[in-house]
């Protein structure tokens, strides 16, 4: 049902100060299924999804969706999320508004996604003073307002607490029902399997592993993948 | 020195005309320059809190360090700018009141300015990605980082308000002190003092006074209240 998927990435290397972050990485994203980044800190999951997302150009390779007009169609979701001081309801009509929707629409579609994720009833509050749990809901509101075919989220329960995360991952859960495809990073290998029905594992830059969830946990294929999945991580 | 000060309360509460109409024009001369400065430092300061470009940490620095340019030094170089055997003589600016809002819009400046690149530079680095992710760049994204920051902003303004309205060096340089036309309150008290007069210098000195604590009231309540609301 998704036409800006798949989304591929051909040699694609991204270079920072001398480092390589992402390494040569080639892979298709299609449209169905959630995908779960995996690795350990520093091994790029951050910047692979940037790059996909499109804040980052790449170095060197290339990345392309499928149909033009892809920038709209999807949303990203940060680990820390931004609030712009303006109420709840702002925020999402902001994002609404960047989208190019009506202004006749935006309010309406605004309170909708505000349902959603349960914040109706602090729509007129101010952002910055939600907690930490609210502002990442709220963060999911804005993009449940665009719709939008592809949603990634950048380690986006790091911060919270597990009632906080619950939520979240309510949420998360609630896109995936709605058609949306999901790329995730999480460090919360639980996580990846309440939500996750492929892993990505990132090693160094490099894609070391791609398997369905069912079949990554059991039995990692690589050496570093097992052993960052038996919690001993590897920094070599 | 008490009979004094008992003149210089009689003045500003029996609404001297004399006395008022030197705290008009000081107030005219100053929210004057700095209007000018804001219109100019803004636009400035955020563009070169987002801009990259070599040379511009040079920028920032000069820019910070002129936050401290003495008064007396800007009004020398604008007397000499517009003097008339200087580049700009031919206007016949000098010892006026146009003068006098030249003078403090080249010091305040630098303080809009420099506090002005401060505030975005921050608000920018938290929002820039995230705005990206909206799809809004350009002149869009200043004006919603401007927007969002407006009180931090009016926070620079007003420092630069009561760098104008307390400076005496600038405008006694360019204006030259004469009575009834480019007199104000801080070359008044200047000249009064030592002319004797205490009680003018003393009921403009607690106008300034005055004036200089609301500016810093309004700062602090708006800020406040804005904490509060926005957070």
């Amino acid at each position: 049902m998704s036409a800006i998927l798949p989304l591929r990435l051909e040699e694609v290397s991204f270079t920072a100060g001398g480092r390589r972050i992402i390494d040569r990485v080639s892979l298709a994203l299609e449209a169905g299924t959630s995908t779960i980044i995996l690795g350990a800190n520093g091994a790029g999951k951050s910047v692979l999804m940037r790059l996909m997302h499109g804040l980052l150009a790449p170095s060197s390779g290339r990345i392309a969706w499928s149909e033009d007009g892809a920038r709209r169609r999807q949303a990203m979701v940060f680990q820390r999320p931004v609030m712009l001081r303006r109420s709840a309801l702002g925020n999402v009509v902001y994002a609404l508004k960047a989208a190019g929707v009506p202004a006749a629409q935006r309010t309406r579609l605004a309170l909708e996604a505000l349902d959603e994720v349960g914040l109706r009833p602090l729509a007129a509050r101010p952002a910055r003073v939600l907690s930490g749990g609210e502002q990442q809901r709220l963060a999911l509101a804005r993009a449940w307002a665009l719709h939008p075919e592809v949603l990634f989220l950048d380690e986006p329960t790091a911060n919270l607490d597990p009632g906080a995360t619950r939520e979240i991952e309510a949420v998360i859960q609630a896109f995936d029902v709605a058609g949306t495809k999901i790329v995730m990073s999480t460090h919360s290998l639980g996580q990846a399997r309440r939500l996750g029905d492929e892993v990505i594992y990132l090693h160094q830059g490099r894609v070391l592993e791609r398997a369905p969830i069912e079949r990554f946990f059991p039995q990692p294929a690589t050496a570093e993948a097992a052993a960052f999945v038996k919690g001993e991580l590897p920094w070599g | 020195m008490l009979d004094a000060l008992v003149s210089g309360l009689r003045l500003v509460a029996t609404l001297d005309l004399r006395l008022w109409e030197i705290v008009g024009l000081s107030l005219v001369v100053s929210l004057s320059a700095v209007a000018l400065a804001t219109l100019l430092g803004l636009p400035f300061g955020a563009a070169l809190a987002v801009g990259r470009f070599s040379g511009r940490q040079a920028v920032i620095v000069v820019l910070n360090a002129l936050m401290g340019l003495p008064p007396v030094v800007v009004g020398l170089i604008i007397y000499l700018l517009l003097s008339r055997a200087g580049p700009l003589g031919p206007l016949g600016l000098l010892f006026t009141p146009q003068a006098m809002v030249i003078a403090q819009t080249v010091l305040v400046l630098p303080i809009i300015a420099a506090l002005a690149r401060q505030s975005v530079e921050d608000a920018w680095r938290e929002y820039e990605e995230q705005l990206r992710s909206f799809g809004v760049q350009g002149a869009r994204a200043a004006l919603t980082v401007l927007w969002d920051i407006r009180f931090s902003l009016l926070t620079a303004v007003l420092a630069g308000l009561g760098r104008a309205s307390a400076e005496v060096g600038a405008v006694m340089i360019v204006g030259g002190n004469i009575d009834g036309v480019t007199r104000v309150m801080t070359t008044t008290i200047a000249l009064e003092t030592s002319k004797g007069d205490l009680p003018l210098a003393l009921g403009l000195g607690m106008v300034l006074i005055a004036i200089v604590l609301v500016l810093n009231a309004a700062a602090h309540l708006i800020r406040e209240a804005a904490l509060r609301r926005h957070g």
